[in-house]
């Protein structure tokens, strides 16, 4: 018995990847602007949403929310009380979501009815960062009641945002948060990445948070 | 804990490719994974045993490359190789630098494969 080796070169997830790639190019064409936001359970990834698409559909935005969990449709209930079209996605275990669930999940949704689209991962900050979901932007959390050391520990996820968000900002003085040290660990990993700071209780912050989608947006060209 | 899902997406990759070939069995999978590809070795090994079960691949070893972290930095214009992953600063100048060339591979390189004796 011999062996020989034979080439083969594919990315791993490649499958996820090309997917992730149509979805892209159906965002664009349809004109909606997608979000993937991650963080650890319990960083108030829901509550900020909640107020985010409150707040938008109030001021006449077209959004519409996919939340994913990996049991109960919970978060998709609260979210859904904006008013703004919102889907469940469980995930029966799996610690993040794929392409292929947002796509599921998408089917007979008219994606250029939205300007934005929001897709809240599983609360993890490992697995998320493997699989690119399609997003424009992928959007990292932490709140004040975390280490500020956590983008050392999670560096994969902290590198690949486009915008981290430090939440519950109304609880920093009595958690006695070092916004300095959190702001050196998040550009540690990742130099130059923007930071807001935002409170879902209080609203502080939201204006920048939407101020920096509505940028974004008018710098998504869309070809319709 | 994601491995599983990878190990199940890389059985199905190396399944396909080694049939392609006509391989009759695979004897290890050569793999490249960068450090911020979020993949723990040892975690990936273990899962490998379950997807790897009753097919071609079963009994398969994975001999994993880790790759560094490196960054190119715009003042030295030139790559550079972190020492530590979680301090993106080029390693000649210290400038900070977000510019990643490498480190977040997740890829299959080759198959070692077994070939009857004379069939090439």
């Amino acid at each position: 018995m011999t062996t020989r080796i034979l080439e083969v070169r594919q990315g791993i997830l490649n499958k996820n990847d090309q997917l992730a790639r149509e979805l892209r190019e159906s965002y664009r064409q349809a004109g909606v602007l997608v979000l993937n936001l991650v963080s650890s359970p319990g960083t108030g990834k829901t509550a900020f949403l909640e107020r985010t698409l409150r707040t938008m559909v109030d001021r006449g935005d077209r959004v519409a929310a996919l939340v994913g969990d990996l049991e109960t449709d919970n978060d998709a209930r609260r979210l859904a009380a904006s008013g703004a079209p919102v889907r469940q996605i469980n995930t029966h275990g799996r610690c993040h979501l794929e392409a292929e669930m947002v796509a599921g999940h998408l089917a007979d949704w008219d994606l250029a009815g939205f300007d934005v689209l929001f897709v809240e991962n599983v609360g993890n900050l490992v697995c998320p960062s493997s699989y690119d979901l399609g997003e424009a932007l992928r959007v990292v959390l932490l709140s004040v009641t975390e280490g500020e050391d956590k983008p050392l520990k999670y560096p994969g996820i902290f590198n690949s945002a486009d915008l981290a968000v430090i939440t519950k900002w109304d609880l920093a003085g009595p958690c006695e948060f070092d916004d300095a040290a959190a702001t050196a660990a998040i550009h540690s990993v990742r130099p130059g990445l923007p930071i807001l700071r935002v409170s879902a209780k209080t609203g502080h912050g939201m204006a920048e948070w939407l101020a920096y989608l509505d940028a974004r947006r008018a710098a998504t060209p869309s070809i319709r | 804990m994601h491995e599983l899902s990878i190990a199940h997406s890389l059985a199905e990759l190396a399944e396909e490719a080694a049939r392609r070939a006509g391989v009759r069995k695979v004897v290890a999978l050569r793999l490249d994974i960068g450090a911020l590809a979020g993949i723990e070795p040892g975690a990936l090994e273990f899962s490998w045993e379950i997807a790897a079960r009753d097919t071609i691949l079963a009994g398969s070893r994975l001999d994993i490359r880790r790759l560094p972290v490196v960054v190119h930095c715009a003042v030295c214009d030139a790559d550079g190789e972190l020492a530590d992953f979680r301090r993106f600063r080029c390693p000649r100048c210290d400038t900070p630098s977000a510019d990643l060339r490498q480190g977040r591979e997740l890829e299959i390189t080759g198959l070692e494969v077994e070939t009857l004796e004379g069939v090439a």
